[in-house]
């Protein structure tokens, strides 16, 4: 059924239509919606879930990561200060193989406050071992929320489901809302390898010497390095289903593409229509908008990225001291990849400053007149 | 002829915590848990973060325990038993008792956020306090549950500790929480007919068990359980029970109350301590004692 809904009630349907099993959650502009009707559905029973209006965002994912040791299907949301304070939990859930599926609203770190978009927040949860899909519609917040439970659940590694504060949380857009007995078929009940239960007593989590934590670590990376393909096996099913298929990138006009414009989250979608016009100006610009960031989809970059001669990545994140994190791991991942494509590090819309087709074209631009990169970093509309 | 006097054994056989586990001589946070699992039984999982209890069941793949843990981070043993309570009731085991089983650093000072969070909102979970007045796993640093002239290592002899110890108790009752009751190792069969009392009540149970440590009190392993009835018998430590944070009831009554002195000379931590310290030591104890009388006869 096609709705039209807003990015944060694409995440609730996304959960309800998982049957979640237990939300634990903590308020937090701009998620509030999310849990807001999610409180509504496990009230009207809708959603046959315990809601759990827990005290913070640190006891939303120790109580999600509790429930989800006991057996249960698992949901939170947060955003930025919000999944700050759950950083410790977070290790939590991965560490113990817990597939908790959160929704996280990209919203810049304070001081100074700001709700406006940028991913520091989460891209600083870049190493805790969670899955992260960054969204560029309602439609694929909804759809990825459905996937990212199968996917997590066959892996038992947790995943987190990304969009931009207000370009997406806040914005209404037609969604087709599937059918729950369809989801069903995709998506069968949560059976965990192990749970915690008295039937079968272990202790989970204990003091774990070295001759046994570091097996554990690797265990989770070989895991984790499965993820790309069941990603794409998964989105196959889901597109067979669905129509719709849900991939790690989306690679737009880039097969004769003498720049790609590498991308994530809403200024993904800014990015496709930045390059029909420059196409329509007679620039051979591509899109590469990468939709998964861990597992990163390293096969993808080495394949499509250097049909380009020049790649600009465009980062709504800054690793002080360094790049963008995306063009960060483009660049390392291209290494002893390929010969000489020069990859141009913008950063632009910190703080929820408007990424537009400008921006891009301003990108494009520089790129076009640098045989490579003169500055490290390419400030997009920032007052100096 | 006068009958020859015969002890009975009042408490289940049962054991849940094995032998062979990593807890020190003495350590009264062990017998804490053997006499609360003979209560609960084996339909119990516990929820335990840092505190000596996440050494003690032995380290990863063995554990000494015939219920099951799960380690949690230290300042979650409320939101963690919370998580695994509602996990259980949604794929459909309603029997199970979820414990939080946490120490007092993890209680009073980190875990108390999440504690007051779980004891507000009434989760259906048995929290537990093992009291040993300071962190013990990390090596005997003051805790807000360190009472007032006690030595640990960050509150060294010329500077012991000049704040009482946090009443974690009136702070629980202030929740309104349907039961909560103090607790000592010197008293199992108290400590045993309260839990089994707690296991059929729904919603937040809190104990506050105090939990001898000799190696963090410099006292003899052999007078652990002795110290933990002469807390009791001195009313530092006063055994009661609350319900709903109104009805106060003495559970163990004082024929005599004893002065600290006694339990202050056989601990190390205390050694330090003046005639005219001890006094205003006294002083406090005496002070809460009359207050919690009042709240019993009121």
């Amino acid at each position: 059924m096609k709705k039209v809904i807003m990015g944060n009630h694409a995440l609730s349907y996304g959960a309800m239509l998982a049957r979640t099993q237990v939300v634990a959650a903590y308020p937090i502009t701009p998620q509030t919606q999310v849990v807001e009707l999610l409180s509504e559905m496990c009230a009207d029973g809708t959603l046959k879930a315990k809601f759990i209006k827990v005290e913070s965002e640190h006891s939303a994912m120790a109580a999600c990561i509790g429930a989800s040791l006991a057996g249960a299907r698992t949901f939170t949301a947060t955003s930025s200060q919000g999944l700050a304070l759950m950083h410790e939990m977070l290790h939590w859930a991965s560490g113990g193989r817990l597939p908790v599926v959160m929704g996280n609203i990209n919203r810049s770190m304070a001081p100074g406050w700001s709700i406006w978009t940028d991913q520091n927040d989460s891209l600083s949860e870049r190493d805790t071992g969670w899955m992260q899909y960054y969204c560029a519609s309602n439609q694929e917040v909804l759809d990825t929320t459905i996937q990212a439970f199968k996917v997590s659940e066959a892996l038992s590694i947790p995943s987190m489901v990304i969009l931009d504060a207000f370009a997406l949380s806040h914005t209404y857009e037609v969604v087709d809302v599937p059918d729950q007995a369809i989801v069903d078929q995709y998506l069968p009940p949560f059976k965990p390898v192990a749970r915690v239960t008295p039937d079968e007593p272990h202790a989970f989590g204990g003091l774990t010497g070295p001759e046994h934590y570091y097996e554990l670590r690797y265990k989770l990376q070989k895991d984790m390095e499965k993820a790309p393909a069941l990603i794409e096996e998964t989105g196959r099913q889901y597109e067979k289903l669905f129509g719709r298929y849900l991939g790690l990138v989306e690679d737009y006009r880039c097969d004769d593409a003498e720049i790609i414009l590498v991308t994530s989250g809403t200024a993904g979608s800014t990015a496709r229509v930045a390059v029909d016009q420059m196409r329509k100006d007679g620039l051979a610009v591509g899109n590469f908008r990468m939709k998964v960031f861990r597992p990163f989809p390293f096969e993808h970059c080495r394949r499509i990225l250097p049909k380009a001669k020049k790649i600009a990545v465009v980062d709504r994140n800054i690793s002080y001291g360094h790049h963008g994190m995306f063009a960060q791991e483009v660049k390392s991942a291209l290494y002893q990849h390929t010969d000489d494509v020069p990859v141009f590090c913008a950063i632009a819309g910190l703080g929820g400053r408007d990424i537009t087709p400008d921006t891009f074209r301003e990108v494009v631009d520089y790129a076009r007149e640098h045989d490579k990169p003169e500055d490290d970093i390419l400030w997009i509309g920032v007052k100096k | 002829m006068t009958k020859p006097k015969k002890m009975t054994l009042t408490l289940p056989v049962e054991e849940y915590v094995g032998s062979g586990n990593l807890a020190c001589q003495g350590c009264g946070a062990n017998l804490a848990l053997r006499y609360v699992l003979k209560a609960l039984g084996p339909k119990t999982i516990l929820c335990i973060p840092a505190c000596c209890w996440a050494v003690i069941d032995g380290p990863f793949p063995q554990s000494c325990m015939s219920v099951p843990i799960f380690h949690c981070a230290f300042e979650t043993a409320a939101s963690s038993a919370t998580g695994v309570k509602a996990g259980l009731d949604m794929i459909g085991d309603q029997e199970t008792t979820v414990v939080a089983w946490a120490g007092d650093g993890g209680t009073f000072d980190i875990g108390l956020q999440a504690l007051s969070g779980a004891a507000e909102r009434n989760e259906d979970i048995i929290y537990v306090c093992y009291d040993n007045e300071a962190y013990m796993n990390t090596g005997i640093q003051r805790s807000s549950a360190t009472p007032s002239g006690a030595w640990t290592t960050t509150t060294p002899v010329k500077f012991p500790k000049d704040q009482p110890k946090k009443d974690i108790d009136a702070i629980m009752a202030a929740h309104r929480i349907p039961y909560q009751a103090t607790a000592s190792i010197a008293y199992p069969e108290d400590l045993f007919k309260k839990v089994k009392k707690a296991k059929e009540i729904k919603g937040t149970r809190f104990f506050h068990i105090y939990a001898s440590c000799p190696t963090g009190w410099k006292s003899r392993p052999e007078d652990a359980v002795k110290l933990a009835r002469m807390v009791v018998q001195n009313a530092m430590f006063p055994i009661y029970e609350i319900e709903h944070g109104e009805k106060y009831t003495l559970n163990i009554k004082l024929k005599e109350k004893k002065p600290i002195d006694d339990y202050l000379k056989l601990q190390g931590r205390f050694r330090h301590l003046k005639p005219e310290q001890i006094k205003v030591l006294q002083e406090e104890v005496d002070r809460n004692w009359e207050r919690l009388l009042k709240k019993i006869s009121a």
